[in-house]
């Protein structure tokens, strides 16, 4: 940035509204073309694992705030799936009040760091801005990640007001988006609030998932520390359903309610011969390898990975994606992504496709695998595919690919990275007596966010399968008010023996 | 934290850790295993609850120094303390009354046996248990299996100490002289499992062994433990650790399980160099 946070602020300080001297016209602001930010050059890029994307500077930020068109009718703002005043936050942010625009997202969305980062804005708030309609939308998403940043770099973080003590207390089982959405939500209601994660950090899918070079792990800490400001509690290393589970919980350690938000991390395989070889793995333990263990780092850190000369990757989801730019990352001479449609079905971002390709990615389409083939000590020497071609649209109006007949090809690789999707992590619904359940294994919730048993809520790709981040944001604060009505119902009943021992008896129980 | 209250060596290489994590004192059954990080920079691997203390919120580990962190592991004392411990992982050992059961320990494996010969003892069972190693030294909890079994028979590869041979010869023995046994519980390194399973599929003794392969989260998240048991794609983590003996495909697992031996190897290396050059005071 070429702003030092202090002087230079072209805004002029807090409160002091910025003149509309470039009072413009619609017509005249819709001539400013959209700013991108600056990214790390992709030669440089593949070398390392720092953030590609450098965000915008102050000027950029405030430029971008001036093409908003202040529509009455702001369907930006119903297109975000947890309604963030996008036009009121970027008015703020105009008149250069960054500390009121970020109390503006804050109040909808409590993780505005991550969100602007990893949001698929293209396709909610960005893909309904009016200006986009005919030119370019506005970077709703990188103004977000601005105010967010800015904040971070001014510390000026003040934790919102926390309503007075309620006596009861929430379990929040998982420390992902979801989860910490519904810890801050309910801790700023006046609940008690504990987060449980089974991994030995907070920040879930974040953490292991999200690579560094989109979401750097430090701004996860310092979002989850500004959950931690309202006063909420994370025990780390316990596994619910493991550890402790949810009925204990709920009964001798007195917790009112339950959240559960552990995600969809279990990967899946394509039961094709050959995927158990040595050199096979799967998305997961390559990206929770490099993301949480940091093997990238091998052996300043323990973990290992072994990357061969060739990578190929399977699939063409964001993990996928996520996946085949870390391979990149970690120094093989090729690596190539397969993908058994054609570019426009895949179901990643499309910034993330156009930065994969940026960096020499090699996609190949229309391809299927049909086996893995190994050398003489079980690891991987190639992978046999077949091509594809598109015929009549599914269910979810994707073109559904079809195999050509004889036209199975080889190719050589020491390295396959499995990127099929994930299921729902299995050990809560495995132990839980009476917790209703899908075929696909998801815990099947009401609208509210309630499950089959009462004071068990749920929410994010627990429940879904597989969505986004934002959308686990948006459960989470669904259940969160749900889970209020809950509690505050029993405490109208006069049923108030949850909450007020808890602290006592999980001094009792703690580590 | 997880501090660590005693330690012992049992034998060059193996060290026996008593470790304060109350919670997972409290829940464990036999058979359950952690998974543990000793530094904030290290690496999460699995290890076998030998025994716990749920009173004192203790549980027992026992660990063989192999590779870097399990050296790092060994080398922690009374005071020190474990980054993470997580657990109890894997489903319970399936305990019942079978009658007559061979539980085979073979070298650091006998820590992971001795509490799975202890359950199927108390719920009842004949226990006949073979403990073996490559040598005398190597031989652990000799005392603590003889505690919990009817017989026990101790083998060494170099006949240093009990019979002379392997554990699969004196299983042999005992289905040859004494008829089959109900059940047989071998855990020890892959080539031994393979090989007892060997031994009892002709006679179709139902066989379970306990399987470590490479783990990293053992919540059933990245599976690295994938196996194939009966052509089926199972994860060690959360499906196991133990599974029916002769169902389990031993080559694919030999195989796997040697993706990170270079790795590893250079890890060690590195570590070892590091602390013969390091100042005495800062270890």
């Amino acid at each position: 940035m070429s702003d030092n946070g202090q002087d230079s602020n072209p805004a002029g300080s807090k409160g002091q509204k910025r003149s509309r001297v470039i009072a413009l016209k619609p017509r005249e602001r819709m001539k400013i073309p959209r700013h991108l930010p600056d990214e790390q050059d992709p030669k440089e890029r593949i070398t390392n694992f720092c953030e590609v994307s450098e965000g915008f500077n102050i000027e950029k930020a405030l430029e971008e705030a001036t093409r908003c068109l202040e529509c009455n009718d702001p369907v930006c703002m119903k297109a975000c799936p947890v309604n963030v005043d996008i036009p009121a936050f970027i008015q703020l942010l105009y008149q250069g009040d960054y500390d009121g625009a970020i109390r503006k997202i804050r109040e909808s969305n409590y993780l505005p760091a991550i969100c602007g980062r990893v949001c698929p804005q293209e396709n909610l708030c960005e893909n309904s801005c009016i200006v986009g309609k005919k030119l370019e939308p506005l970077a709703i998403g990188k103004m977000e990640r601005f105010l967010a940043d800015y904040e971070a770099q001014r510390g000026s973080f003040t934790p919102p007001p926390v309503a007075s003590s309620k006596g009861q207390s929430v379990a929040v089982v998982g420390s992902g988006p979801g989860g910490l959405t519904v810890a801050a939500e309910l801790a700023q209601m006046g609940y008690d609030v504990t987060i449980f994660e089974a991994l030995h950090e907070a920040g879930g899918v974040l953490k292991y998932g999200i690579p560094e070079f989109r979401l750097p792990k430090q701004i996860v800490d310092e979002e989850v520390e500004r959950i931690k400001a309202l006063g909420v509690k994370i025990e780390t290393n316990v596994i619910i359903g493991r550890t402790l589970t949810i009925d204990e919980l709920l009964g001798e350690m007195g917790f009112g309610a339950v959240y559960i938000g552990t995600g969809a991390g279990s990967p899946r395989f394509l039961n094709i011969p050959g995927e158990n070889l040595s050199g096979v793995y799967s998305a997961s333990e390559l990206l929770t390898r490099v993301n949480l263990m940091k093997a990238y780092k091998f052996p300043e850190f323990d973990t290992p990975l072994k990357m061969g000369k060739k990578v190929v990757v399977l699939g063409g989801g964001d993990v996928a994606m996520d996946a085949v730019r870390t391979s990149k990352r970690l120094g093989p001479e090729q690596t190539l992504l397969l993908y058994r449609r054609s570019r426009e079905e895949m179901p990643a971002r499309l910034e993330e496709v156009h930065h994969a390709e940026e960096e020499g990615i090699e996609f190949h389409f229309l391809t299927s695998p049909v086996a893995i083939h190994g050398d003489a000590n079980g690891w991987v020497k190639s992978i046999e595919c077949q091509k594809m071609e598109l015929g009549e649209p599914d269910e979810q109006g994707r073109r559904r690919p079809i195999p050509v007949e004889g036209s199975n090809f080889t190719i050589e690789t020491d390295t396959v990275v499995v990127a099929i999707g994930q299921s729902p992590n299995p050990i809560i619904q495995q132990t839980t007596p009476g917790l209703e359940t899908t075929k696909w294994g998801t815990i099947t919730v009401d609208e509210s966010g309630a499950t089959s048993r009462p004071g068990i809520f749920a929410g994010g790709d627990i429940s879904r399968g597989g969505a986004t981040v934002i959308q686990a944001v948006a459960d989470g604060k669904q259940a969160s008010r749900s889970i209020d009505a809950y509690l505050t119902k029993l405490r109208s009943e006069g049923v108030e023996e949850s909450g007020r021992e808890t602290a006592d008896q999980r001094e009792s129980t703690g580590k | 934290m997880y501090r660590i209250i005693e330690t012992q060596e049992l034998a060059p290489t193996i060290t026996r850790l008593t470790v304060e994590a109350p919670l997972v004192a409290k829940k464990r059954k036999a058979g359950n295993f952690v998974i543990v990080r000793a530094t904030p920079t290290g690496e999460r691997i699995p290890l076998t609850i030998v025994d716990s203390d749920p009173e004192k919120g203790t549980i027992v580990l026992i660990v063989q120094a192999i590779g870097k962190t399990t050296h790092i592991i060994s080398e922690l004392r009374a005071g020190y303390h474990f980054e993470d411990v997580v657990g109890p992982l894997g489903e319970p050992t399936p305990v019942s009354e079978f009658g007559t059961v061979v539980c085979i320990g073979g070298g650091v494996g006998t820590a992971v046996i001795y509490p799975i010969a202890r359950a199927l003892k108390a719920a009842g069972n004949r226990v006949i248990s073979i403990v073996g190693a490559r040598n005398r030294e190597l031989i652990i909890l000799e005392d603590e299996m003889a505690a919990v079994s009817d017989k026990l028979i101790v083998t060494t590869d170099d006949g240093s100490y009990g019979k002379k041979g392997f554990v699969t010869d004196a299983l042999q023995e005992i289905i040859d002289v004494q008829g089959k046994p109900d059940a047989v519980y071998a855990i020890g390194p892959f080539p031994m499992m393979r090989a007892v399973a060997d031994v009892t599929r002709e006679p179709d003794i139902r066989t379970w062994v306990s399987l470590n392969p490479i783990m990293m989260d053992g919540t059933g998240m990245c599976g690295a433990c994938r196996v194939s048991v009966g052509g089926e794609l199972k994860f060690a983590c959360v499906d196991g650790p133990e599974f029916d003996a002769h169902q389990v495909n031993f080559d694919e697992l030999i195989a796997r399980n040697q993706t990170y031996a270079g790795p590893e190897q250079k890890a060690l290396e590195t570590w070892k160099n590091r602390v013969e050059t390091t100042d005495c005071r800062q270890l």
